[in-house]
């Protein structure tokens, strides 16, 4: 295990009917590392994670997760990992502690180990006063929790997490956040599913962006970012002539081409981290006589990312009329798919 | 100072069958106690059907060679409210799926078969109280073991039995339609269908002719006959020995195509 990395994958490939939900997608994760999985909605995170925790046999490629092969060493696979699935899977007429000593229980434990175990970890989680009740009774974020809390309940060496922080409020994100890191310092190798960049660049050692399922861009987030220039400034404008001749103008502003939709009157424009940034830009536009409706400075979103590296937004008009403010891009509430 | 990582004495060991059944059976029992639908299903329905079926069909019907209807009925009911509370077998099962609960039993390093089991195990508990309960009342509108204490105790372990061939059949049902409400109706029509074409309610000899012939090989008129043997007197060797082999096959298909439907859940 020490020197084989937690997650080495070569050529994954799964197919549903027409969809090909992986087209062959590479994945290396070094022990003690957290890999961050980004893509918009249908990318196919949640196949990749599916197929490397052996819920989803792959129709090609070859994986070994925690120095075990996928196919030939399943259950040893099982034995060392975690999964905490984009829906939480618990069982709603149980309590939390019920539970997460069942999961203990499955894993192996014995009764006093699990219960130790649950114990601790309901306090970890921020779940010690609700422990006691049904699951059902628990708010989405609760939920949420007690699934990340049954997910590392056997201290997996490779952890699974799909959107972990999809639906958590801002503490238990941040919470989420130092857990992980806390688990990282202590040898956990984490894969991450997200459809946030902030969150990639926050915890990630590297991240890997996919696409219809393939990989499309891979580094450290230093790396993308420097790839794709680190801030955004986005201007609107009245759509038409007038937006191009803004593009034409601020070019010279950007660390890279500026990107126009004149149609929407959206000027997206990459900028380095420059104190005169601005003087120059009033500077610019007063000397052209020009006017915009809206201004902001913001940090790149996945949104940015797929614009840089594929030249069309995530969903075709998902860019169009989202506010311009928004650090993170809305994510619609995914609905439960039938598996 | 606790840590998300336990420390080596902690880690788990490896797992053994009969302690997955068994935390996987604690599980159903303790839902089964908690969820209303189920609960009902495991009290009031066979209260109901007992007293339903015996003062709605008891004036009419009067089988040869026995004195009261419910002493006939009482049999055939074992093997009805068991196969109505089973279809709750497919519906749970499905409801897993649907939550995520086999995917996360399925994470774990847990014997596929341990859900099943587990599953069959949590409800023979419940259909043994569900047979004592119908017992119980039965007895107080008129109902009497005709053949002794022995054949009676068989009897309540034949019927529990026989619920293990439909708790097997039903999970796999469950596993196969993936949807709570189409797995409960997937369950009821064809139990159904076979206990009206079976001795439960009516002497087969009643029947034309026709539906005779299916009658006579309906595995659930073997079950009913063993158990109306069991119950009644009368020689029992045959028909119990029909029942038992109806359900080892029912079992070993039911349990076997659960699990092999669980290692492939998800591929569709
Ligand atoms: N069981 C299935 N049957 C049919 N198609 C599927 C199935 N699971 C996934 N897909 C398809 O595979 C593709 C990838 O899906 P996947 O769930 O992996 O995406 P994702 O990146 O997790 O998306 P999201 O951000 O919405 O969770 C999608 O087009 C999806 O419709
Ligand atoms: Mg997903």
């Amino acid at each position: 295990m020490d020197d084989q990395p937690a997650i080495w994958a070569e050529g994954l490939t799964k197919r549903f009917g027409h969809v090909r939900a992986l087209d062959g997608v590479d994945l290396e994760l070094a022990t003690g590392r957290l890999l961050g999985l980004l893509g918009p909605n249908g990318a196919g995170k949640t196949t990749a994670v599916r197929i490397l925790t052996t819920l989803l046999r792959p129709d090609a490629g070859h994986a070994r997760v925690a120095g075990f092969d996928l196919r030939k060493e399943r259950d040893l696979v099982r034995r060392h990992v975690g999964l905490s699935g984009q829906f939480a899977a618990v069982d709603s007429y149980l309590s939390g502690r019920e539970n997460l000593v069942m999961v203990g229980r499955l894993t192996g434990m014995t009764r006093r180990a699990a219960h130790a175990r649950a114990d601790e970890l309901l306090g970890r989680f921020g779940l010690g006063e609700v422990a006691g009740r049904q699951a059902r009774t628990y708010s989405g974020g609760m939920r949420r929790r007690l699934d990340l809390a049954a997910s590392v309940v056997g201290a997996p060496p490779v952890l699974f997490l799909d959107e972990p922080t999809t639906g958590l409020d801002p503490h238990g994100r941040l919470e989420l956040w130092a857990q992980l890191e806390e688990l990282t310092g202590q040898g956990t190798s984490v894969l991450l599913t997200t459809q946030y960049l902030e969150e990639a660049d926050r915890l990630a050692h590297d991240i890997v962006v996919i696409d219809r399922g393939s990989v499309i861009a891979e580094g450290t987030p230093e790396q993308l970012k420097r790839q794709l220039g680190g801030d955004r400034l986005e201007l609107r404008t009245t759509p038409g002539p007038q937006a191009q001749q803004l593009a034409n103008v601020l070019a010279s502003l950007g660390s890279g081409p500026p990107m126009l939709d004149a149609a929407a009157g959206r000027l997206v424009l990459p900028v380095s981290d420059d104190p005169s940034l601005l003087p120059r830009l009033v500077a610019l536009m007063a000397d052209a006589g020009l006017s915009v409706s809206d201004l902001s400075l913001r940090r790149l979103t996945l949104d940015d990312v797929f614009l840089a590296l594929t030249g069309r937004p995530t969903t075709p008009d998902r860019s169009r009329d989202r506010g311009v403010q928004s650090d993170d891009f809305a994510v619609s509430p995914t609905t439960k798919g039938a598996r | 100072m606790t840590t998300l990582v336990p420390t080596t004495a902690q880690r788990p060991h490896p797992n053994s069958f009969v302690r997955d059944v068994a935390t996987i059976t604690g599980r159903n029992l303790r839902r089964l106690a908690r969820v209303p639908t189920l609960l009902a299903f495991a009290t009031v329905q066979p209260v109901m059907l007992v007293i339903l079926f015996n003062y709605a069909f008891g004036g009419a019907i009067h089988p040869p060679g026995v004195a009261r209807y419910i002493d006939f009925l009482l049999p055939g009911l074992f093997v009805v409210t068991i196969g109505f509370g089973s279809s709750q077998t497919g519906v749970a099962m499905a409801d897993d799926l649907v939550n995520g609960m086999i995917d996360r039993f399925r994470s774990l390093p847990t014997t596929s078969s341990a859900v099943v089991v587990g599953r069959m195990a949590a409800d023979a508990v419940r259909n043994l109280f569900v047979i004592l309960l119908m017992i119980g009342v039965a007895a107080a509108i008129g109902f009497r073991f005709h053949a002794g204490t022995a054949p009676a105790i068989a009897a309540v372990i034949l019927a529990v039995g026989t619920g293990l061939a439909f708790s097997a059949l039903d999970s796999w049902l469950g596993l196969v339609v993936a949807e709570p409400e189409a797995a409960g109706l997937a369950g009821l029509f064809p139990f159904i269908l076979l206990m009206f074409t079976s001795s439960i309610l009516v002497p087969i000899s009643t029947m034309p002719g026709w539906l005779q012939a299916f009658a006579k090989v309906n595995p659930v008129t073997v079950f009913a006959d063993a158990l109306r043997a069991l119950c009644l007197g009368g020689p029992t060797g045959v028909p119990v020995f029909q029942a038992c082999a109806w359900i080892l096959a029912l079992v070993l298909l039911g349990v076997a195509g659960t699990a092999l439907r669980f290692r492939h859940v998800g591929e569709r």
